[in-house]
């Protein structure tokens, strides 16, 4: 009577999952894309390429890089378990500790390589 | 349109059995009932229903629906059949997932909050939380769900070893009530998707050693709508009142087709 639209359905880890691989694959798939036109511009001008790589180091795009990284692992190493699901004849058995392996997996390369990009960044990229 | 209902009231609490020892009163507790209802006739909106009701420790949550119907608004709709998890005609989402009703215990769910019960989704809603199975049927015949063999006919029964009949055991004991299927997210966006249970169905046949049409039922199952549509979310798993692996069979089926195919 207060709520006129139906409810959210309850699905667990392995729904949840998905929806982050689909996310993140989408993601990943968006941000290739212009990835792959700025860096194209090497061959248009390298003045320009520089300039636009250079917009790079700011604090919001370290943010980002951050999290594009993140989706990537996240995207890899549950890609690796949706093999095993796929593959392995116990997978469908193991498939929510698989999950939580992926994700002590994605913390422990999240911490290392946020702690390594923000240090370059505070560096100056020396030697990049 | 909340009508509570006027009953003797129960003083003993559902957590404190004790009281109930020595043959005394039953204990009871209070619960809130909100169901999404539907009736193209007068709206084409659908709405939310909510009831106070008195429900004791042995009932479920077809009790609940069941005193509504009986007592306080006859024409709340759905379906239900043996009452006793046998028949599949009471899947329905109850707080959000996918259960048989009669399966459902009222004082296994925290009785706290408004208990909710929706139609399952991904089917055309005919009135409250009657859907219209049709799509659902049509995928399950058409993995041809029955038993094919091309040797004579023997003067006997077909003889089967315990490890050829343990290959397929679990999917024999679906029931068709469409709990998989309608939990499953590829199903709720993809009508043609055949779905778990029509997979789980055709996957009873193909690893049976007694049938010859395993080859056949993988075909339709290659299809561009079959197997490959799974997305291993494992929502038909968690959903299956038979407690059946339908995510392992899927996967078993997804095998077989590739196997088949090299
Ligand atoms: C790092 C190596 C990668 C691995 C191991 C991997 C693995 C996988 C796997 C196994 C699937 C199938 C998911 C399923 O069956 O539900 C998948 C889906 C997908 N991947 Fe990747 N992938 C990788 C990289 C990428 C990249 C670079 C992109 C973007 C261009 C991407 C975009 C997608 C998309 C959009 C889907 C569809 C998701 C869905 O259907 O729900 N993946 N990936
Ligand atoms: S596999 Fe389970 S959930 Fe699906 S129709 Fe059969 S009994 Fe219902
Ligand atoms: S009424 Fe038969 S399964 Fe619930």
């Amino acid at each position: 009577m207060t709520q006129t639209k139906g409810t959210l359905y309850k699905g667990r880890e392995g729904m949840w999952s998905w929806v982050g691989h689909r996310i993140t694959g989408v993601g990943i798939f968006f941000f290739l894309l212009v990835h792959v036109l700025d860096t194209s511009l090497v061959r248009v001008s390298p003045e320009a390429y520089d300039a636009v790589i250079g917009a790079y180091k700011n604090p919001i795009m370290i943010m980002g890089e951050i999290g594009l990284v993140g989706a990537i692992v996240f995207h890899a190493f549950n890609g690796l378990r949706i093999i095993l699901v796929d593959f392995w004849s116990k997978g469908t058995r193991y498939h929510k500790q698989m999950l939580w392996a992926v994700m002590g997996l994605w913390v422990i390369v999240m911490i290392g390589f946020t702690a390594r990009h923000v240090m370059l960044f505070l560096d100056g990229w020396g030697g990049f | 349109m909340s009508t509570p209902t006027k009953e003797a009231a129960e003083p003993a609490s559902k957590i404190d059995m004790k009281e109930s020892g020595g043959g005394g009163e039953v204990p009871s507790f209070e619960i809130t009932l909100q169901v999404r209802r539907y009736d193209p006739e007068f709206s084409d909106e659908a709405r939310w229903d909510e009831w106070k009701l008195t429900m004791y420790g042995t009932d479920r949550v077809l009790d609940a629906l069941h005193k509504v119907k009986w007592n306080i608004d006859g024409s709340l709709t759905f379906r239900r059949s043996c009452a006793h998890g046998v028949c599949g005609s009471d899947a329905m989402r109850i707080n959000g997932r996918n259960r048989l009703a009669c399966k459902v215990l009222l004082k296994d769910l925290d009785t706290s909050k408004p208990i909710m019960v929706e139609p399952i989704k991904g089917l055309p809603v005919e009135k409250d939380l009657i859907v219209d199975m049709e799509p659902f049927f049509q995928s399950y015949r058409e993995i041809m769900p029955f038993m094919v063999n091309n040797s004579p006919a023997p003067t006997a029964e077909r003889l089967q070893s315990p490890e050829d009949r343990e290959r397929f055991d679990d999917t024999t004991k679906c029931i068709l009530c469409a709990a998989c299927t309608s939990s499953c997210p590829v199903f709720w966006t993809d009508g043609q998707y055949f779905g778990p249970a029509a997979i789980v169905n055709a996957h009873r046949f193909i690893f049976d050693s007694r049938d010859d049409a395993g080859d056949m039922r993988l075909e339709v199952l290659n299809d561009k709508e079959g197997v490959w549509r799974c997305r291993t979310t494992f929502n038909c798993t968690d959903a299956c009142p038979r407690g059946i692996e339908v995510t392992k069979a899927i996967q078993e089926v997804k095998r077989a087709v590739l196997s088949r195919s090299m």
